[in-house]
Order: C-alpha cells, then structure tokens, then sequence
C-alpha cells in the first residue's frame, strides 16, 4: 500500500480560531424574527399565483378538463394544459444524465401515479386560483394501478441508487450458511415515506425577455441551472437562481422537478411573475419519496458468534416511467466482517412518482433491517449485542477489503455503551420493568454513511480594509452552512469571522456542489480551503518580493496568516498586516479561486466512511402495546467537526428521524387506487416533542488524513441510520417480540 | 378557495336564522372546518361567526349543583380551570390529551362536540363517502380501516368520532343546552351524535340552524371526582387522535363500587357509553376480576369492519386499565402526559 500523503503543509499555513467553535447560526435571529426571505416570500410586482391541479387516479389518462369553467372564475388569468402551454426545448422525459429524472409537465394527458400534476390554474389571487383548480373537475379514463411490493413481475434493475452494482459479493455465501452453527433467516418491510419538509416546494419565476429570475429553494443550484436552461432553451447565464434558506430539503429539493418547471412554465405563458407553491399534499407524489423496501436477510455464525456469511437482498419499487432504486442491500458492505457477503436486489413498478433520494436513501432502510438482523443474530449465539458487534467488528471494509481512511466505532461503542449504562443489559428480553410496571428494553444499532465528496468553486477575497470575503453558491438547508462554511472560509483566510463576509444561496457565486449525499460541508470546505491558499498566497508574493516589506524575502520559509496579518514562518517577530500589505502595492485587492473535489487515488486506496454507536431506551406498555422512547444516546465518529453545536443539531435529528423510523412514519396507500391517504402532517405521523426523549450526542474525536485537506466526513445522514434499528431492537428487548414490519404498530405488541 | 358569504351576527337569534340557510354552517374556532374547508370537503356558501356573540363564553355552577360550560369556551380555558379540574378530573385529562397545545387554544367546546371524523375517506374527495355525499358509497370498508369503528358501524359507514373530551362528557350524562329555529331546547350528549345507519350523512340530531350554546353537567356528575380517569392510547405520545379511549368514573362506598360510568372513544360514530358494563359492576369490589367482566360486556356487541380486530381486545384492555386507575383514585393533578400510558413517566414536561 502506497503511502498518501494529502495534508502536507502548503508553504503559507492559515490559522484561526473559528473552526471547532460550537458558534450558534449566524442566520438565527432571522429567522426567528421572520426576517430571512424563504422563495415563497419573495412577490415581485405584477406577479400571479399558480395552483396545480393534480390527478386523483394513479393510471390512467385525463379525458375531460372544464377549463372554461376555470377561466370564468373572477381572477382567473389563465388555465395551462397539455393543450396550452409554452414549448419547452427539449422533451423533459430524455434523460440527458444521471442527475435528470422524468417530470410530469403536462406533456400528455395521461397519468402516471396519484398526485400528478394535470393542469395549472394561474390567477391574480391565491383563493381564485385554488379555486379555478378545483373548477377544473378533470374526468379520466382510468385504468387498474400498480400499488405495492407484489405489483407485478420483479425485475433486477440495471444499478441501484446512484450508479451502484444491483448485485456484490465477496466469498461463498452458501458455503458460509452451510458451516454455520447458527442461523437467521429473517424478512423486514420498510413502508413509503415522505420528505415533509417543513417549507414546501415553491417557486417565484419572472421571464424579462430572455432571461429569467428564479427564487426557490434547492439543494443544487448549478444542476438545477442546468435543467433549467436545457428545458427552456436559454443560456445558463440567462438564469439567477436565488436560495438562501431552505426550510428543509432531506434530497427531495436536490433535483429539479416537475412543480417549479410548471412554475417557470406558467410565467412564460402569462408574460408575468408567477408563484407556484405546492399545498402539502401535493408534496406526496412529484417530488420523490422513499420507496418501500421488503429485505432478507441471511446470517450465519459459527459456535464463537463470527459470522461466516451475510445474505442481504432487497426488493423496492421504481416508478412505471422511471428508474431509481433505494439500495437498501448495501447497507451490509462496510459494518460486519463476514468472510462471504453477497448483496442483491430487485423491484417491480408500481404506479406512484419516482422514489428518489430521501436522507440517507438505502443506508436508511437497510439499516434497520441489517441492525435488526445483527440483534436476532446474537440473540441466537446468546451474545450480548454489542459484545457480538465487536466480536464481528470490520478492521477492513469487507465487501472490497480496503483499509478505512479512518474508523473511529471501537470508541464510539466504548462511549456510547458507557453514558449510556449498556453493561446492565440484561441479555434475555422482557426482564426489566419500571416502577410504574412498564416493560423497559435497551437496544443498539451501529450506524455508518459514507464520506462523500463532489466538486465546487470558490473564489477568495482580501480587501484593502482589512476584511475578506469567500463566495460560493452553497445551500443553507437548515443545517447550518452559513455558519460552518463561514468558519472554515474565516480561518481560510487568516481572518476573524466577523470580517468575512460570506455569500452563498444564489447561483451567480461559484458552484458549490449539490448539498447531498452528506458531502456538503467536506465539498464546499475543501473548495473554500483551496480558494484561501491562493490568495493567501497571492497576498505573500506582494509582501516577500516587495523590500519594503518586513515580510521581504520570506518566500521560502513561508509565511502564517493569521488574525489578519502574515507573519514569518521562521520569526514570528516579522508580520504585516493586510491592509498594509495592500496598500503599499496600490491595489484594492486580491482574489482567487479554489476548488474541492474527492481525491481519486485516496478513494481508490481507503474506504471512507463515517460510523456510530446508537443505544436507546424504550418502555412498552406491557398490556396496551403502546411504545415510546425514554432515552437515547448516540456517539459518532465524523472526521473533523467544524461547528460541534450545529454537528449536535444535525445528530439529533437524525436519531430522532430515526425513532420516527422505527415507530412513526408510513405513507398509507390504498391497495386499491393507489391514493395515499395519510397525505397531511396531521396523519402522517412523525415525532411530536413529547415524544422525543432526552436525546445525547457524543461527538468522538477522529482524525482522517485522507478524506479531504480538512479531514471533514459529513453528518448529514448518519443520525438516522442505527437509531431506527436501536429503537427496534429496543422493543425487541422489551416485550420479546420481533416485529419485521416498520413502523412498530400497537397490535404487533399487544400478546 | 369557494368564494363564501362571512356573517357575523350580534345575537344567538340572528345567528340561529342566518345559519338555517342552505349552505350556512356555523363558524367557531374553524379548528376542523377551516381544514375541511381547504380540502374541499366542506365547500359553504355562507359562514355565521358565532365567536363574537355575548354570553357564551362562560362557566357557571347553577344553584342545583350543575356546572353550565358556555359553548364558546376554548378546550384549554376549561381544562385550566381549578374548580372545573377538580370537580371534573376525566374531563380535563381528556382536554388535555387532544390536539395541541395550540388548538386547544383555539377550540372550543361547542366546536368540539360537532367535528366531523377523521376517516382518511371522507376527507379525500376522490374516494367515495356517504358521509360526505350520501349514497355514494363508502371506500373506507374494504380499504385501509385499521383504525376504524368497532361498534355500531354499518355497511354505510365505518367512521369513529374522534373526539376525546365527549368520552367523559357522555359517561356524566352531559346535557347539550340548544338553540334552534323554535327557541332553546336540550338533549342529553349521547342522544347527540348519531350511529350511521343508512344515513352516515347526518352527524348529529341537530336540525339547521340549531346552535349549541352550551353543555351542562349535572349534580351527579360532581359525585366521582375521586375517582375518574381518562385513558387513551394512540399512536405518537400527543397530538394524535386515539385509537381506542375510555372514561371511567367510579363512586366507592365502603370498598364498594356505588356507580360506575364508562365510556368508550375513538371505536364508533358517537361516543360509547357501556351501560351495560356499568351495570356488571353494581355494588361489587373493586377487583380485576370484575373489571375484566365488565370490559368483556362493554365490548359483546363489537365486530371488527375491516383490518382492525385488534381494537377490540385493545378496548377490554383499556376498560380494565381506565377501571382500574379510575379505582386506584384520581390523582392530586393531572399528570404531564394526561391520559397517557405513560403518564407515570417522570420527567415528562411536555404534551
């Protein structure tokens, strides 16, 4: 194995203080002063309002829309049908990359799933336009729907999630099954779910000539520019995007998608401003969901409790018109070290919009089936589950056998176990009972998501006055990446926080990257880490070839920026300030840009994965089978953390997603219309506050050397994976029942 | 939105016309109608506020012993009221077990007592509802029912009322004070709410324009303060209708049972009251036994009407457990989860 040595010291180093400071968001009193402009609350003058009219059948085809009707409506200004609608440039169900997925934006009349959007009503008030919607009264010709798991023919899709193989393997597991002395062969079924993000999908599109003016929030800004202008024929430098804040996102915003195109759409069609904002009901279909998965899982174990093989297929679902698969099977590559791994999966279609990315997509939903399966495994050796984890811990990734970048999970199991008192676990399930007489079980899952990273931009600026400035086009989700990012950019640039202005949200700053896949931080870090280097160094060459300068000849010894001067490697005593610097030179200032991207040779040589240990407590009532959570304790290992508050945030409530996971959420679909029939807030369960126990996060101190120059990870998304499964395993220990079915229902438990 | 006509009359009378038009409904918090209205369910032509008329907004202990609550009390007014919490003590746990903290707020009581179900059919105008268009037909009885009615249900429909605070309410004999077209007239709650039948459509036995301007509980009621619980088990610890609930109240007389009331929610299209149960339990000890008869009686007549048997080993289940925290005595405040299973919980400080 070759020696990579990715952080060696550039000639300048950068210090300051802001990264790792637990600092509250910047954007904070914004927000709670209703001050931060979200895209639904931008009116432009003259603009209208759109409402979608969506299907109520899930397959079929649209016979019949009273669009005069509509347009009688007092206010009514328009009605935009597949019949009447501006042309687009290309048709939007070519897939012109992987990114691009099939939208429904009124080409045709027929209808693919429920939910769809059939028609636009566009007026000059909201209530006219709802009302013109509803006025609309579509007929259909319906035809019978694909609904569920069983729905027709299963196929084996040509790649799961994001270009993965459907299928791996590693070593005989047939043979490993064969030799075992123990085995579990168990199914677990994962229901659809919905993002639900508290900030609905919105858009405010205004055409002037050629050229387009966009608010919405996204996860993508430079992706969706480019959907954007393929669609609509128009250069991308036409467009501006503005997305400062996203009232969440979870991976259904990353993507461009049928309701703002219809957006954009109905702007050209009436000449003016329009807002489009989907009513929460409409979010359950057009913007992707997580697709139900049903897995097996195989284990086998000798007479210690080693594993000797791992079996792990999933069935899902894709849509009839398009193709994503939720790779819940590969959930089992990194955490368990069987000597023979085999995962595998295969869908049918079924009659609903395209599943896509939903937090953690995959690692999710085969989480709480792998962890699940881990505990009915030891329980089968009749080890405790942690010992059974550790006995079974993955020095190596097993599905490849590469070395980690990192691995951190033996101290986040020894943390974890320990704040939460895991060593007085009885082993045998239904033992431990409160005062009040209610079952009490402790569970644990390990949770793990890769470290990812894309590509992005920034350019870097030092000013005359002494402040800087960092910009690039990232996206604030709720997460925090107006803070965390402005950390990193301030010691970047050798600067106090407060004197970097930093811009981000609008698509005219350089490409940030899409803020997935956990990678966002480590992505737009390592660009804003670059960006600081080169006019850090741009700034030194004026002051070590100038003589005037104290700095004069220091070009080789290098130079420190920090508290915003340049100090000499060599003798501290040496510095100068940076407005002098400038000033002497008689510029204004100097800029420069940086890019982040993943390191193809360190990927190739280190699985890269952030991990953690998830232990929860649950009480069951032991005759009335209601379950709820009393406490939780999670300890991950993500690389650096930037912003330990913000990175406690992000933990918190991945766990507690993940005890929505386990308990709360599931989309109900009728088995025969394949309508969903939970689609509000009200009914689609997920934690309220009383339900939310006291929650501890551990942040465990990991350094990884080759990840990225700030040896960031990513918090993302792994909250959610081990919790759902601790939580399971938790009831499990409670009432010695194994429920397979997610979410754990009342009636499961009532024995 | 339907364009719609807004009234705000200045007297129990003028409202009681202005609502007996075709298409008027009352307007009170809009807690449930505003929704209804939103989603199409409800599409009026005219609605009558009745939250601006004098007089209905208060709480009043009559010279006879009886307690007057005024329809225009908001849930959480009444449930944070000391006499009412003490004399009442089911009552407020129920209160405080629905909604949030928010619409509770905001509801109020009359409100409370005509909002319509939350079967996921009759809020979906796609699907066929005789409740919400008689003679349609009714999507809910061979779709997704788990959590639909037990008892009482007929082929027309298979919706529960989902309130908790007419639980209690019906198990202390609550009177509904009227005002309709021929002046002021009462009913007993239980005669309120209607079992479907062949007609799912009407609710209640309310006549248009009639108004609720307040309930009363009797003298009676007062009598079981110590010994009355609410107990509901749904699916998230707050803000979630109950899958089955149940009201007990007992009145003890040397170690044994004087009265008893019970009864039942979120299992039919009115709130359920187990007389016969009450009945089992005349003047016996207070023991599991007797309690567990009493919950097999309260729960003879139910069948399940969809995937949702379990209900009703759920409900005996409840009605032993509410008998018995009902028998163990009312607690000296109403626990920080009310009504919860887990109402024991320490620690807990939200609901």
């Amino acid at each position: 194995m070759s020696e990579l040595n990715l952080t060696s010291a550039p000639t300048h180093l950068r210090h300051g203080s802001s990264i790792g400071q637990p600092l509250t968001r910047r954007d904070g009193i914004l927000k709670v002063k209703g001050q931060a402009t979200y895209a639904a609350d931008n009116h432009p003058p003259g603009m209208l309002f759109a409402v979608m009219a969506v299907s109520s059948i899930a397959h079929g085809r649209v016979t019949s829309l009273d669009v005069a009707a509509a347009k009688r409506h007092p206010g009514v200004v328009d009605v935009m049908t597949p019949d009447h609608k501006p042309r687009l440039a290309i048709d939007p169900e070519i897939k012109t990359n992987p990114f691009v997925f099939r939208m429904e934006v009124l080409q045709s009349n027929e209808v693919r799933y429920a939910n769809q959007p059939i028609a636009v009503v566009i007026a000059e008030t909201l209530e006219a336009a709802t009302e013109g919607a509803v006025l609309l009264a579509p007929r259909y010709e319906t035809l019978p729907a694909l609904i569920g798991l069983d729905a027709g023919e299963s196929y084996v899709p040509p790649v799961v999630g994001v270009g993965n193989p459907t299928e791996n393997h590693r070593g005989d597991v047939e043979a490993g099954l064969a030799s075992a002395g123990k085995q579990i062969d168990s199914i677990y079924e994962t229901p659809p779910q919905y993002h639900n993000a508290m900030e609905p999908h919105a858009i405010v599109a205004a055409w002037n000539g050629d050229s387009l003016q966009i608010d919405m929030p996204t996860q993508g800004l430079m992706l969706s520019l480019g959907r954007i202008a393929e669609l609509f024929g128009i250069a991308p430098d036409k467009i501006h995007i503005r997305s400062p804040f996203l009232g969440g996102g979870f991976g259904s915003k990353g993507l461009m998608s049928g309701p703002p195109t219809l957006g954009i759409m109905a702007a050209k069609l009436v000449g003016k401003p329009v807002k489009l904002v989907l009513r929460r009901e409409q979010m359950y279909g057009p913007v992707g969901h997580r697709a139900p998965t049903r897995q097996r899982l195989r284990i086998g174990a000798d007479g210690e409790g080693r594993l000797t093989a791992l079996d792990h297929h999933a069935r899902t679902v894709s849509s009839t018109f398009d193709d994503f698969y939720e790779p819940a099977a590969d959930a089992s590559h990194t955490l368990y070290a069987a000597p023979a791994i085999r995962t595998s999966h295969d869908a049918v279609r079924v009659n609903t919009g395209t599943p896509l990315f939903m937090r953690a997509p995959g690692e999710a939903t085969g989480s709480i089936a792998l962890e699940s399966a881990i505990d009915e495994m030891a329980w089968t050796c009749g080890i405790d589950p942690l010992a059974f984890r550790l006995k079974n811990y993955a020095e190596v990734e097993p599905i490849t056998g590469k070395p980690f970048s990192s691995k951190a999970l033996r101290a986040c199991y020894e943390q974890g176990a320990a704040r939460f008192g895991w060593s007085k676990r009885s082993l045998q399930p239904r033992q431990m009972r409160d005062d009040a007489g209610l079952l009490v079980g402790w569970g644990m899952g390990t949770a793990t998501f890769p470290a990812l990273m894309f590509q992005a931009e920034a350019r870097a600026v030092l000013r005359r006055d002494g402040s800087g400035a960092m910009e690039i086009g990232a996206h604030d989700m709720g997460q925090g990446a107006w803070t965390a990012l402005a950390q990193i950019a301030a010691d970047e640039l050798g600067l106090d926080i407060d004197r970097v202005e930093f811009k981000a949200g609008s698509s005219d700053l350089p490409d940030a990257g899409i803020a997935g896949g956990s990678a966002h931080t480590a992505t737009a870090g390592a660009a804003i880490h670059s960006a600081g280097a080169a006019v850090i160094a741009k700034l030194a060459d004026l002051a070590t070839n100038d003589e005037r300068s104290p700095l004069f000849g220091a070009g080789n010894a290098g130079v420190i920026a920090r508290d915003g001067r340049l100090i000499r490697r060599d003798d501290e005593s040496r510095s100068e300030s940076y407005p002098e610097i400038l000033a002497r030179a008689g510029v204004a200032e100097v800029e420069a840009r940086g890019t982040g991207a993943p390191n193809p040779a360190a990927m190739e040589e280190y699985a890269m994965h952030a991990h953690g240990a998830v232990f929860a407590e649950v009480k069951v009532d032991p005759e009335l089978g209601q379950v709820r959570v009393t406490r939780m304790v999670g300890a991950f290992a993500a690389g650096r953390i930037v912003n330990p508050h913000l990175v406690k945030s992000q933990l918190f409530g991945g766990m507690i997603w993940g005890m929505s996971f386990a308990l709360h959420e599931e989309a109900i679909t009728d088995r025969r219309s394949g309508r969903i029939m939970n689609a509000n807030l009200g009914e689609y369960h997920i934690p309220v506050n009383a339900d939310v126990p006291p929650l501890d996060v551990i942040t465990v101190e990991e350094h990884d050397p080759h990840v990225n120059a700030l040896g960031i990870k990513g918090v993302g998304e792994i909250g959610i994976t081990g919790s759902a499964g601790a939580v399971a395993n938790a009831v499990w220990h409670a009432t010695g029942i194994r429920v397979r079915r997610f979410p754990i229902k009342i009636e499961e438990l009532l024995t | 939105m339907k364009q719609f006509d807004y009234v705000r009359p200045a007297t129990v009378a003028e409202a009681v016309a202005a609502a007996a038009q075709p298409g008027a409904v009352y307007l009170a918090a809009g807690t449930n109608l505003l929704d209804l209205m939103k989603g199409g369910v409800s599409r009026p032509d005219r609605l009558v506020d009745v939250t601006h008329l004098d007089g209905l907004d208060g709480i009043e202990r009559l010279a006879d012993g009886s307690l007057r609550i005024g329809a225009l009390v908001s849930n959480a007014d009444l449930a944070h009221d000391a006499d009412f919490a003490k004399s009442y003590p089911a009552v407020a746990e129920a209160l405080l077990s629905g909604a949030s903290a928010q619409l509770r707020n905001a509801a109020t009581v009359g409100g409370n007592l005509l909002q319509r179900t939350r079967c996921a059919y009759f809020y979906d105008t796609a699907s066929r509802c005789n409740k919400r268009e008689a003679g349609s037909g009714c999507d809910a009885r061979e779709g997704e029912n788990r959590t639909h009615a037990v008892l009482g249900w007929s082929e027309s429909c298979i919706a529960t009322h989902p309130s908790d605070f007419c639980v209690p309410l019906v198990a202390l004999d609550a009177i509904v004070e009227i005002e309709g077209r021929n002046g002021r007239r009462e009913m007993a709650l239980d005669a309120l709410h209607r079992l479907p039948g062949n007609s799912p459509e009407r609710d209640s036995a309310l006549e248009p324009g009639d108004l609720i301007v307040a309930v009363r509980l009797p003298p009676a009621a007062r009598g079981f303060a110590a010994h009355a619980r609410y107990l509901k088990v749904r699916e998230r610890t707050s803000y979630a209708f109950a899958v089955v609930s149940a009201a007990a109240a007992l009145r003890i007389e040397n170690g044994k049972i004087a009265e008893t009331r019970l009864a039942l929610g979120g299992i039919a299209a009115k709130p359920w009251r187990a007389r016969v149960a009450e009945d089992v339990l005349m003047g016996v000890t207070p023991t599991a036994d007797a309690f567990q008869e009493a919950a097999w009686r309260a729960l003879t007549d139910a069948k399940p009407s969809g995937d949702n048997a379990f209900k009703i080993e759920l409900a005996r289940r409840i009605v032993v457990r509410a008998l018995t925290l009902a028998a163990a005595g009312t607690p000296a405040r109403i626990p920080a989860l009310p009504a919860s299973p887990f109402a024991s919980t320490s620690g807990a400080i939200h609901v």
